[in-house]
């Protein structure tokens, strides 16, 4: 059994304005000690997929369809007292903003030990006393558990979101942009961190980003997003050598290769759709090179050209006859 | 007169930090920060050189500085082979116009209750370069229309909640380019935008630098993408520049140890990688620290004895390229 499997989940936004599909019709899966990452610009729909398997929706949104099942067990049926001991137990989220996801007025050990209480019912002493076991995992020395966050640097507070996170044993983490904010230095320590974490306690470990570039030295998996829709997934070499979708292609190509010549890069004509009105058809149509009538007229399904390999076009062949 | 249009030398930005009352009382001496501490460059028209920096190394309080936005003190800082000198009232006036900034947050860049003909006409107005209500719309017309927001009066009346994220940023960038200048500081312009949108901006940056023979300050933490777009790179850690010279040069053969570990690190897009990424251990230091010796030289992994000593000079190592590191 997979650890994690996401079937065709639905989740819409009910606003004054109508109905934002935030994330329709996704799907995909996470084995024991593997790491997905999941990109796409903003508004995709990809930090409501995380939020969705973590059952933290705001109050608009609501898992409209599709099954959430972490080891066979469906998430998305959960009552809201199950929901509780199924958060941080099962799934816990490292958020972007480190710095501001923090108390200030509270100490860094008592925040973590708030999680360990409430969750495991345990001392407060021996919740303290895991806190600073939890500070040593992320490599900060455990006796700052006394300390505030203003005394903690950026990095060193993204550790600590980082410990929280881990504070109940999780089996499964999602970093949604965990290091966005930060220094590139600091931000090679925590992927590094976070790598050494999942292969130590074999978990799963999903990251959210818009950047590519960090995804193929990071992730053994790769679901590219655009407007609530998942357009291509696969290992980081079919998306990065066998690029399947004219949607990957371009987002590559938005990036500086930085071993091959200087040239710059070609961007994507347009701005992503409104998600309140988003287009006929495949939803990357007006953007997209390869674009038919056919495009215009009918949503791709994901059909899984190689094995593992899916991709959403209709003008598959075509790319892969450019490939 | 040389063809430098920015020439700095020795540049020092120090801030005082405030100190609390029991502070004072008991005669503690002020804190300071040395935000930019002794740097010297040059930038020539029509060139980029690209600030290469983590926060807190300097790199846009040096832009700051050179526009004037907070005090100083400089050996040299040259416009166009003129000392800047903003207290003379016709020459601020003057240089305003040929030296401008771009900002990195077209969020808050942007004045929320103006509209976007008001915002791109400002500096006209400002400066008395318009007579007539006509001229000020014509002149914001081109000048959207240039930033790539065709066609013009579609956006006069508009505010900047009705904008994107890349067109705001257009809009600021044909505010600051309406009154033709020169030189531009450009601070993290593309860094709060989606990757696809951020390539138009940055064509747009270098078809008006092509256009009108523009130098940029470029300051970005983004090494690679210094790469792509500059002439040349400083890198800078706390103040100092630790090498500068030719972005092909510093990417592909730095001789300094930070700028290697920086380029060690940099994710190449579709390579998977071998083992973990080579880090640099420790932090940087707290930039109100006094240190002696080479700023680089608590997290240098090939530091000796005289580093934590003497302060490393500047030395050309080849023509135009600078590194200041004893072990070079």
């Amino acid at each position: 059994m997979k650890l994690l499997e996401v079937k065709n989940l639905r989740t819409y936004f009910t606003i004054s304005q109508g109905t934002v599909k935030a994330v329709d019709d996704v799907s995909f899966d996470l084995d024991h000690g593997e790491a997905l990452g999941i990109v796409g610009e903003s508004g995709c729909g990809k930090t409501t997929s995380a939020l969705s398997i973590a059952k933290l929706l705001p109050k608009e949104g609501k898992i409209v369809g599709g099954e959430i099942l972490l080891e066979g067990k469906d998430l998305a049926k959960l009552s809201d007292e199950e929901i509780q001991k199924h958060r941080w137990n099962d799934v816990s989220i490292c958020f972007q903003g480190a710095m501001n996801a923090l108390n200030p007025v509270m100490k860094i050990g008592e925040q973590i030990a708030e999680a360990i209480v409430l969750h495991h019912k345990s001392s407060e002493k021996d919740a303290m006393k895991k806190a600073a076991e939890l500070l040593e995992l992320v490599e900060i020395p455990g006796e700052r558990i006394n300390n505030y966050p203003h005394e903690f640097s950026g990095g060193m507070k993204q550790r600590v979101m980082i410990a929280m996170a881990l504070a109940c044993d999780p089996k499964i983490i999602i970093g949604d942009e965990p290091t966005t904010a930060l220094d590139v230095m600091v931000q090679a320590q925590i992927l590094n961190l976070l790598e050494r974490l999942r292969t130590e306690f074999d978990m799963g470990f999903i990251l959210i980003t818009h950047d590519l570039s960090i995804l193929a030295e990071t992730c053994d998996k790769i679901a590219v997003m655009y407007a609530g829709r998942i357009v291509e997934k696969g290992s980081s070499e079919d998306i990065f050598q066998r690029t399947g979708h004219p949607y990957t292609k371009k987002l590559i190509k938005c990036f500086p290769d930085i071993k091959g010549n200087k040239r710059m890069m070609e961007g994507i004509p347009g701005a992503p759709p409104n998600m309140l009105e988003i287009p006929p058809g495949c939803p990357f149509h007006p953007r997209c090179e390869y674009a038919e009538e056919v495009c215009r007229r009918s949503m791709p399904d994901a059909i899984e050209r190689d094995r593992g390999h899916f991709v959403a076009c209709h003008r598959w062949e075509v790319m892969r006859s450019e490939r | 007169m040389s063809d430098n249009i920015v020439e700095v030398k020795d540049l020092r930005v120090h801030f005082t930090l405030k100190s609390s009352l029991a502070q004072d009382a008991a005669g503690r001496r002020k804190k300071t920060v040395k935000a930019v501490d002794g740097i010297s460059f040059e930038i020539k028209q029509g060139e980029i050189l690209s600030l290469v920096g983590e926060s807190g190394s300097g790199k846009t309080t040096t832009g700051k500085a050179i526009l004037g936005l907070v005090p100083f003190e400089a050996e040299k800082m040259l416009f166009r082979g003129e000392r800047i000198n903003l207290k003379e009232k016709e020459y601020k006036r003057k240089f305003r116009q040929s030296a401008q900034m771009i900002y990195q947050d077209p969020y808050q860049s942007l004045n929320p209750r103006n509209q976007v003909i008001d915002i791109v006409t400002e500096p006209l107005v400002v400066n008395k370069l318009v007579e007539s209500e006509e001229e000020r719309l014509e002149l914001g017309k081109e000048a959207l229309e240039r930033a790539g927001l065709t066609p013009g009066e579609d956006f006069f009346f508009r505010y900047p909640y009705e904008l994107s994220g890349g067109q705001r940023q257009r809009v600021v960038i044909a505010s600051s380019m309406i009154m033709g200048p020169s030189f531009v500081v450009a601070d993290e312009p593309v860094s709060m935008l989606d990757a696809s949108i951020r390539t138009g901006i940055l064509k747009l940056m270098m078809d008006l630098r092509r256009e009108n023979d523009l130098a940029y300050l470029f300051i970005t933490h983004d090494l690679s993408l210094a790469w792509l777009i500059s002439d040349r790179i400083a890198i800078m850690y706390l103040g100092k520049i630790m090498e500068m010279g030719d972005s092909e040069i510093i990417i592909s053969s730095g001789k300094h140890p930070y700028t290697k570990a920086l380029t060690d690190i940099m994710p190449k897009p579709g390579i998977k990688k071998e083992g973990p990424r080579k880090v640099l251990q420790g932090e940087t230091p707290d930039p109100t620290d006094v240190i002696e010796g080479c700023k680089f030289c608590s997290r240098c992994p090939i530091k000796e004895e005289i580093c934590s000593k003497e302060e490393p000079p500047m030395k050309e190592v080849e023509p135009g390229h600078f590194v200041a590191c004893h072990k070079v």
